[in-house]
């Protein structure tokens, strides 16, 4: 049985269910309680597990942040919620030199089981400071797992295996896909951690992406079939850790491969992917990786100008043609 | 003669612990407590055995006071695989979570404090009759991480003590020339909570001070902070002269230390005599040199150890990539 539900719904559920599963479980973040959060993701949730497990915290990322570690420290399973990823530079210390490193500097003793859910990225018109992709930051972090689900399936399975994990999840969470409604199973599941999925297969080029640009990737698709060429769009639904496995087994086949991303192009997840590939598949491929990602500048305002900086299936299409010479 | 004792372990161990430094025996920095030894002894003494503790870069003191090893620890400044983190924290980065939960020392000034909140959180949320006591120094106390953590606690009447434990100095910056107020317990006011300054230079004053606050805290009316005025006879770190500070800071703070200063106390009183001191002193000697040797003698961890204890679960995969 299946039911039809939007990605923002799916994301509450995952919470739900998981906090009546265990009374270890909370909610800390900016506006999670009264108002159930900005994008109506906890509505009604104080009222059933009360003010102890739906904490409205004060405007002090860096605090409620670094209190997330302790409480983690302690067996505690905090879900916290930045309003906007971009809001991480002021609670960088937190997540990148304490959740990440505190189980590897005490030695293995230390277990911070906490998510950091990042509502991220662009196309809402919200400028420079509310429209960032910083998957590289948290990716760069040894000791986070991130993960970047596209689908109401994956979101929800994935926030399920996220907050029963043992280690600091990175949840990443394109704010332009949570009014998506989608079927999802009915019955209770999880999706591990760690596992591509193909969301569609072919046999002339293997796009690589994540997040929002995976449904620019099958528009591609869908684009470049037409003209008779067979893309294969592989989620990666998490980035660390990376299902290499499931990368070798579409390029070996395809033996073409671009990746697409939201990311500032400099520096980027997708420049990683593309780096290893580079140097690991090299014998497969029948030409260079390219990768499709954001400009190297501010996230503008305006919506001309914003639309500039994230990749559209246009982009995607003219890629696919350039990397087969077509 | 419990707090002489724990005072004594302390400097023995940092003295022992700077001159392993001086010989060049210890790898990156280490940050000595000598001077401060007082206020952890004090403070947890306070301490039921199962209260949360973090900690700070200057941080040996503490550990010892609630009541870690000294071969462990002297390990860990080895960056041996007998350290209580097996090497990788170092000196700045002791903990013992599960046995004397502590939840360990920072090297990023301030950012225990959030910590501990969560601690103290964690404490709410299960019901549970813990403390946590909370480390810090006076320089800490300029951070943001200050306020936003001791608001939320206030807020939310948490079960935890911020100890300040105020040597005057940030590296080599004297707090009054970066801070408008006399005092750093004054800025309980703001957030209206018990504070209170008192003499770090004597244990028992220590004592009773946290005492007040760890038992105001267990009976749910939330946190305060005491602020212990203590001196820190050595630079910032092991090898920084401290030049910047008067010869009156060093004058005052060799008249009020608390370690002969207690001696002298215990032997007026009639509480311990000089053959009895002498025993701890000898013991106490006696258990470093054993800590050193077990240090010295314990080995470095395997490399291969480089790339275990990243993450709990799937960490091969997650450090490949």
């Amino acid at each position: 049985m299946s039911k039809k539900i939007s990605i923002s719904k799916a994301i509450g559920e995952a919470m739900h269910e998981e906090m009546l599963r265990d009374p270890n479980v909370i909610i800390m973040g900016e506006d999670m309680g009264k108002m159930g959060n900005v994008f109506g993701i906890t509505v009604g949730f104080q009222e059933e597990f009360g003010e102890n497990r739906v904490i409205d915290t004060p405007i002090s990322e860096s605090g409620f942040c670094g209190m997330a570690v302790g409480a983690a420290m302690r067996g505690i399973r905090p879900v916290v919620e930045l309003m906007y990823d971009d809001f991480i530079t002021v609670a960088a210390d937190p997540i990148l030199n304490q959740a990440a490193k505190m189980r590897y500097m005490t030695g293995g003793q230390a277990t911070v089981p906490m998510v950091l859910r990042l509502p991220m990225g662009a196309g809402r018109r919200n400028a420079g400071q509310h429209s960032q992709c910083l998957e590289n930051m948290f990716c760069h972090t040894p000791g986070l797992k991130v993960i970047a689900p596209s689908t109401a399936k994956d979101a929800k399975g994935l926030l399920k295996s996220a907050i029963r994990d043992d280690d600091p999840v990175i949840c990443m969470e394109h704010k332009l896909l949570y009014a998506k409604k989608e079927q999802i199973p009915e019955e209770e599941y999880t999706i591990p951690l760690g596992v591509a999925d193909v969301k569609r297969e072919g046999s002339d080029i293997t796009i690589i992406t994540w997040s929002r640009e995976v449904y620019f990737a099958l528009e591609a698709a869908e684009k470049l079939a037409a003209e008779g060429i067979q893309a294969e769009v592989l989620d990666l639904r998490t980035l660390v850790p990376l299902d290499w496995d499931a990368i070798v087994a579409s390029v070996s086949k395809t033996h073409n491969v671009i990746v697409v991303s939201e990311e500032v192009k400099r520096g980027s997840y997708a420049a990683e992917i593309s780096a290893q590939i580079a140097e690991e598949l090299f014998d497969e491929l029948d030409a260079p990786v390219e990768r499709v990602c954001g400009l190297n500048i501010v996230s503008p305002f305006s919506p001309t100008l914003e639309d500039e900086n994230f990749p559209h299936p246009e982009n995607i299409v003219a890629a696919v043609k350039k990397v087969l010479n077509r | 003669m419990n707090m002489y004792q724990t005072m004594l372990r302390i400097r023995a161990f940092e003295t022992k612990a700077a001159e392993c430094f001086t010989k060049g025996m210890l790898a990156g920095n280490i940050h000595l407590c000598i001077g401060q030894e007082a206020v952890p002894t004090g403070a947890c003494m306070a301490l039921e055995p199962d209260d949360y503790m973090t900690s700070t870069h200057r941080g040996h003191g503490h550990c010892i006071a609630k009541g870690a090893s000294l071969d462990k620890m002297l390990a860990e400044l080895f960056g041996k695989e007998t350290g209580y983190c097996k090497g990788k924290g170092g000196s700045m980065h002791i903990a013992d979570v599960a046995g004397l939960h502590s939840l360990g020392a920072n090297g990023i000034v301030g950012a225990g404090i959030p910590i501990a909140a969560g601690s103290a959180l964690a404490s709410k949320i299960y019901g549970d009759k813990h403390v946590t006591l909370c480390f810090f120094g006076d320089s800490a106390s300029n951070q943001g991480t200050f306020h936003e953590a001791v608001n939320m606690a206030a807020a939310w009447k948490l079960p935890v003590v911020f100890l300040c434990e105020n040597n005057n100095y940030g590296v080599s910056v004297n707090i009054h020339s970066v801070t408008n107020t006399d005092t750093i317990a004054v800025r309980a006011k703001a957030y209206d909570i018990p504070g209170k300054t008192v003499d770090g230079n004597d244990p028992v004053v220590v004592y009773e001070a946290v005492k007040k606050a760890v038992d105001y805290a267990r009976e749910g009316n939330g946190p305060s902070i005491v602020e212990c005025m203590t001196f820190r006879h050595q630079g910032h770190y092991c090898g920084d002269p401290a030049n910047y500070r008067p010869a009156s800071y060093m004058e005052e703070a060799h008249e009020k230390d608390a370690i002969p200063n207690m001696r002298k106390r215990l032997l007026e009183n009639g509480v311990a005599t000089e053959e009895e001191l002498q025993a701890i002193e000898a013991a106490v000697q006696e258990e470093l040199e054993a800590a050193y040797v077990f240090a010295d003698t314990s080995a470095y961890p395997n490399p291969a150890e480089a790339t275990t204890d990243v993450y709990s679960s799937d960490n091969e995969r997650s450090v490949v990539r």
